[in-house]
C-alpha cells in the first residue's frame, strides 16, 4: 500500500492496522502527504513503483540545491540500473546513504520527502530488490529487461505457429517437436504467447 | 544577544545575522559553497547542515540565532552528508583540475581535498557545453559550474546590473545571461566581480598573457608596464607577505627581471587626472553646465551609464582614465626614433580590473590610428607570471620606478580606493599642503567604507556637493535620485567595485571584510609615507605639461570619440 503521494511511503499487510494519522504513519516511514491511498497486490514491482516515484520527483526537482538535484538523479539511476536487470548488490547501499542524506540535506519539502519511497521500500521490500539484483528476477513480472519468454516442452505440439508470428524470428525449431525461443533474440513483444492455441508459451520472471 | 551551545562549548552571540556566523565566531570553519556576507542568503549547498539537539538538521546560514539554541557541526552523519554532497557535485563536474584555471585556489577543489574524498562512484553524464569567450573581460565556462549563484547574486545585489540568472530546472539548471545570448552582447559591465565570488573556474580572467611573453620574448619590442595603485596592496600575501602591505619596490624588481624595458607607475598619470579633472570641474562649475560631474576613470561605471542613464552621457568626465591618459603619453613619448630606436613599443598595463581589458578596445582609446594600451594584465596574471618565472618574491630587494614616469603623488595612489579621486581633487582644490589642511580633507567624509558618502565641502565661498559611491547598485540608487531631482550634487565618483580598486575583479580573491581592511589600510600608509602629497606639486607633471603635451593636451588626455 503507498500512502501520501509520490513521495510517500509504502505499508504492508501487517501495517493494516496502523492508525490513518499523521504521527502513526510517520513512524512507519510514510506520510499522510495529499491523502492519496493506492492499493497494490503482488502484480505490482516494488522496485518498479520506488523507481516510477523517483523519475516523478527528480523530474520536479527546481535543481536549486545540491542533495535533491544530484541525489535524486542519482538514486533514479540506480534504480534504473535494478529494474533494467543491471543492478549490484552495493547498489542498495549506495541508493539507502543517498536517500537518508537526501532527506536530511534537502532545502524544501520535495526533496526532504523524495526519497521516501526508495527507504520504505528498502526497508519492508528490501528481498525483492535483491531478487532483481542476484536472481535477476522480478516477481511481479512487470519488468520488462527481466522479462523472459519459454516455451513448455510439455505444452509445445511444434505446430510452429509462433515461429511464422515472431517479428525478429527469435524462435526456431522442428516440426512436431518443441519449438525454442533464443532469449538473445527475443525483443519480448507478446506476439507468440498470443498466437500459440496451446498456451505452451509463458513468461518467467 | 544570547548564549548558545555549540558541540558542547556555551559560546555568546550578540548581532550576528545566522547561526553560521556564530559558528565561525567560535572557531569552526563550516564548509559553505553558497554563502557570501556581503550578498544574500541562498541556501542550496546545503554544506553548512548542523543537527539539534532534537536531531533536526538545518542550514546554518539561513537560520537565525536563538538564545539556548544546542547544535552539532560535526556529528557523524553530518559529516558523511557533507562529504556525499561534494562527491555529488563532483560527479557532475568536469574535473579536469590540472589545466584549469582555478587549479589551486578552488573552492570545490579545496573541498575535495579537505574531505578526504579519494574516488567518485558515479559517471558524469552531464553534455559538454561550449565556453563563452565572446567577453574581452571573462570567460564563462559552464561545464565548471555548480550553481550556487553566487555570480547572480554579485552582480544583480553588488553590481544592480543583473547580468546572470538561472534558466531551465532540475539537473538541466544552468546559469547564463538571459536567453544565454552571449555575455558581450548584454549590460554585463566586464567589473567582474561575478568571477570573484566564483568559487569554482565557471568565471574567469581572459588572460593575456602569453602575448606579454611572446613581446618580453622579442629583441625588438620596448614593452613598458605601467603598475596601477591597488596592485601594489594585493600582490604581498600570495608570496607570504603581510597581506595588504604596498609592494611597489619589488614589483618593479621583478618586472625588470621578467624583461620589461621601462616600468611606470600609474599614480603618475593618475596627477594628470587629478589636473586636468580638476580644471574641467571648474570649468563645468563656472558655467554651471553638465553637473553633476561624473569621474570617468572607472570603465564599467562609465560603460554602465551608457547603458542605463544614456541621458547622462555629457555629464561624464571628458578625461581618460589614468590608464588611457599614461599610454596616449607612453606612446607619444616613444613615437620618434630618436627615442623609439626603431623597436616597436608595447604598452602592458598592470590592472586591478577586468573592466580595463574592455575599456582599451573602445574607439576613443585610440590615438594616431593605434591602440594605446596593447594588453592588460590583471594583478591576478601578474601573479601567475611571477610564479611562472620561479624568481623569489619576497626576497626580491625593491627599485623604484622608472623616469620620467615614475612618480606620482600621495593623491595618486589612493586612486585605488574608493573616495581616493574626490580627496585627490580635494587636494588640488585647496591652496595649502600642511598636515593639518590634509586631515581635516580626510576627515570631510571621503573616506570609510559606506557605499554612499555624501557632503559638502566649500571652495571660495562656493558649497560643492559631492557624492562618492563604490558598487553599481549603489550607484543605480543614487543616479535615480539625481534623476528625480531629489539630489543635487556637483560632482558624483563612482568606483564600479565595492570600495574601489582594491576589490577589483582582476584582484586575487577572495572578497570580504578582512581584504577590504588590509588593502585599504595599504594604500593609506602607502600615501602618508609619500613626500608629494598633491598632484599639482609633482615636478614631473609640471615638466610633462611644459614638454610632450603641450598644445596636446585634449587629444591626448581627452576622450575625443563619442561611443
Ligand atoms: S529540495 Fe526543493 S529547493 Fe532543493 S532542488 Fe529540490 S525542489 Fe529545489
Ligand atoms: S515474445 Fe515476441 S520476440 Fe519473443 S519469441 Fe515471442 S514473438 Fe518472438
Ligand atoms: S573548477 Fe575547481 S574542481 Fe573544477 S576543474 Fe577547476 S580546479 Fe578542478
Ligand atoms: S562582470 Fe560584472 S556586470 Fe558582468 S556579469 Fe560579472 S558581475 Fe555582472
Ligand atoms: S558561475 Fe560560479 S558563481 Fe556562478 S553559479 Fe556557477 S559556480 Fe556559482
Ligand atoms: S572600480 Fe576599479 S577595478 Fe573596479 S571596475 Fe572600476 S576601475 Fe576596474
Ligand atoms: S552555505 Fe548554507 S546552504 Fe550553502
Amino acid at each position: 500500500m503507498q500512502i501520501g503521494g509520490p513521495s510517500g511511503g509504502c505499508l504492508t499487510t501487517e501495517h493494516l492496522d496502523v492508525g490513518l494519522d499523521f504521527d502513526s504513519v510517520k513512524k512507519y516511514g510514510a506520510i499522510v502527504g495529499s491523502g492519496g491511498l493506492v492499493v497494490m497486490d503482488e502484480h505490482t514491482c516494488m522496485v518498479e513503483v520506488a523507481r516510477f516515484f523517483m523519475s516523478f520527483t527528480q523530474r520536479e526537482s527546481c535543481g536549486k540545491c545540491v542533495p535533491c538535484r544530484e541525489g535524486t538523479k542519482r538514486m533514479l539511476e540506480i534504480l534504473e540500473r535494478i529494474v533494467e536487470g543491471n543492478g549490484k548488490l552495493s547498489d542498495l547501499d549506495e541508493l539507502q546513504e543517498i536517500a537518508e542524506m537526501v532527506k536530511s540535506m534537502a532545502l524544501c519539502g520535495l526533496g526532504k520527502s523524495a526519497p521516501l519511497p526508495v527507504l520504505s521500500t528498502l526497508k519492508t521490500f528490501r528481498d525483492e530488490y535483491v531478487e532483481h539484483i542476484v536472481d535477476k528476477k522480478c516477481r511481479a513480472k512487470t519488468c520488462q529487461a527481466l522479462r523472459k519468454y519459454r516455451i513448455n516442452e510439455e505444452l509445445c505440439k511444434g505446430c510452429g505457429k509462433c515461429a511464422k508470428s515472431c517479428p525478429v524470428g527469435a524462435i526456431t525449431g522442428k516440426r512436431r517437436e518443441s519449438y525454442h525461443i533464443d532469449p538473445e533474440l527475443c525483443i519480448k513483444c507478446d506476439t507468440c504467447r498470443d498466437n500459440c492455441a496451446f498456451e505452451a508459451i509463458y513468461v518467467e520472471a | 544577544m544570547g548564549t548558545m551551545t555549540i558541540d558542547g562549548r556555551k559560546v555568546e552571540f550578540t548581532n550576528e545575522k545566522n547561526v553560521l556566523s556564530v559558528i565561525r565566531k567560535a572557531g569552526i570553519n563550516l564548509p559553505t559553497l553558497c554563502y557570501h556576507s556581503e550578498v544574500s542568503t541562498f541556501g542550496a549547498c546545503r554544506l553548512c547542515t548542523v543537527e539539534d539537539d532534537r536531531g533536526r538538521t538545518f542550514a546554518s546560514c539561513s537560520e537565525e540565532p536563538r538564545d539556548g539554541m544546542v547544535i552539532y557541526t560535526n556529528t557523524g552523519r553530518i559529516k558523511k552528508y557533507r562529504r556525499l554532497i561534494v562527491e555529488l557535485l563532483l560527479a557532475a563536474h568536469c574535473r579536469d583540475c590540472t589545466t584549469c584555471v582555478k587549479n589551486g585556489e578552488c573552492v570545490l577543489q579545496g573541498l575535495a581535498a579537505r574531505m578526504n574524498i579519494s574516488t567518485v562512484r558515479f559517471e558524469n553524464t552531464r553534455e559538454l557545453r561550449p565556453l563563452d569567450t565572446s567577453s574581452p573581460a571573462l570567460v564563462r565556462d559552464p561545464n565548471k559550474c555548480i550553481l550556487c549563484g553566487d555570480c547572480v547574486r554579485a552582480c544583480e545585489e553588488i553590481q544592480g546590473v543583473g547580468a546572470l540568472g538561472f534558466a531551465f530546472r532540475g539537473t538541466d539548471a544552468m546559469v547564463m545571461p538571459a536567453f544565454n545570448k552571449p555575455i558581450a552582447e548584454t549590460d554585463c559591465v566586464n567589473c567582474g566581480q561575478c568571477r570573484v565570488y566564483c568559487p569554482t573556474g565557471a568565471i574567469s580572467i581572459k588572460t593575456n598573457m602569453d602575448e606579454v611573453w611572446d613581446a618580453l620574448a622579442d629583441p625588438d619590442t620596448r614593452v613598458v608596464a605601467q603598475v596601477a595603485p591597488a596592485v601594489r596592496v594585493a600582490v604581498g600575501d600570495a608570496f607570504g607577505l603581510p597581506a595588504g602591505r604596498s609592494v611597489m619596490g619589488k614589483i618593479v624588481t621583478m618586472l625588470h627581471r621578467l624583461g620589461f624595458d621601462e616600468v611606470y607607475d600609474t599614480t603618475f598619470s593618475a596627477d594628470l587626472t587629478i589636473m586636468e579633472e580638476t580644471k574641467e570641474f571648474l570649468e563645468r562649475v563656472g558655467q554651471g553646465k553638465n553637473l553633476p560631474l561624473l569621474t570617468s576613470c572607472c570603465p564599467a561605471w562609465v560603460k554602465f551609464v551608457h547603458d542605463q542613464y544614456p541621458e547622462f552621457i555629457p555629464n561624464i568626465s571628458t578625461c581618460r582614465s589614468p590608464q588611457e591618459m599614461f599610454s596616449a603619453v607612453i606612446k607619444e613619448h616613444f613615437k620618434g626614433y630618436e627615442k623609439n630606436q626603431g623597436k616597436k613599443t608595447v604598452v602592458v598595463s598592470i590592472m586591478p580590473c577586468t573592466a580595463k581589458k574592455m575599456e582599451i578596445l573602445r574607439p576613443d582609446s585610440v590615438n594616431n590610428g593605434e591602440r594605446n594600451t596593447d594588453v592588460v594584465l590583471t594583478t591576478t596574471e601578474l601573479i601567475r607570471m611571477i610564479r611562472t618565472s620561479g624568481i623569489d618574491f619576497a626576497e626580491l630587494p625593491p627599485e623604484s620606478s622608472d623616469m620620467p614616469f615614475g612618480l606620482g603623488s600621495g593623491g595618486g595612489v589612493i586612486f585605488g580606493v574608493t573616495g581616493g579621486v574626490t580627496e585627490a581633487v580635494l587636494r588640488r582644490l585647496v591652496d595649502k599642503h600642511d598636515k593639518e589642511s590634509l586631515d581635516a580633507i580626510a576627515q570631510c567624509g571621503v573616506r570609510g567604507e559606506e557605499g554612499i558618502k555624501e557632503f559638502t565641502v566649500d571652495y571660495k565661498g562656493i558649497p560643492i556637493n559631492v557624492c562618492v559611491v563604490s558598487g553599481l547598485a549603489n550607484a543605480r540608487t543614487v543616479m535615480e535620485r539625481v534623476k528625480n531631482g531629489e539630489a543635487n550634487y556637483q560632482i558624483i565618483e563612482v568606483m564600479a567595485c565595492r570600495q574601489g580598486c582594491i576589490m577589483g575583479g582582476g584582484q586575487p580573491v577572495k572578497p570580504g571584510a578582512r581584504t577590504k581592511e588590509e588593502r585599504t589600510r595599504g594604500l593609506y600608509n602607502a600615501d602618508s609615507v609619500m613626500v608629494i602629497k598633491k598632484a599639482d606639486e609633482n615636478p614631473t607633471i609640471a615638466a610633462l605639461y611644459e614638454g610632450l603635451l603641450k598644445g596636446k593636451e585634449h587629444e591626448l588626455l581627452h576622450n575625443t570619440i563619442p561611443w
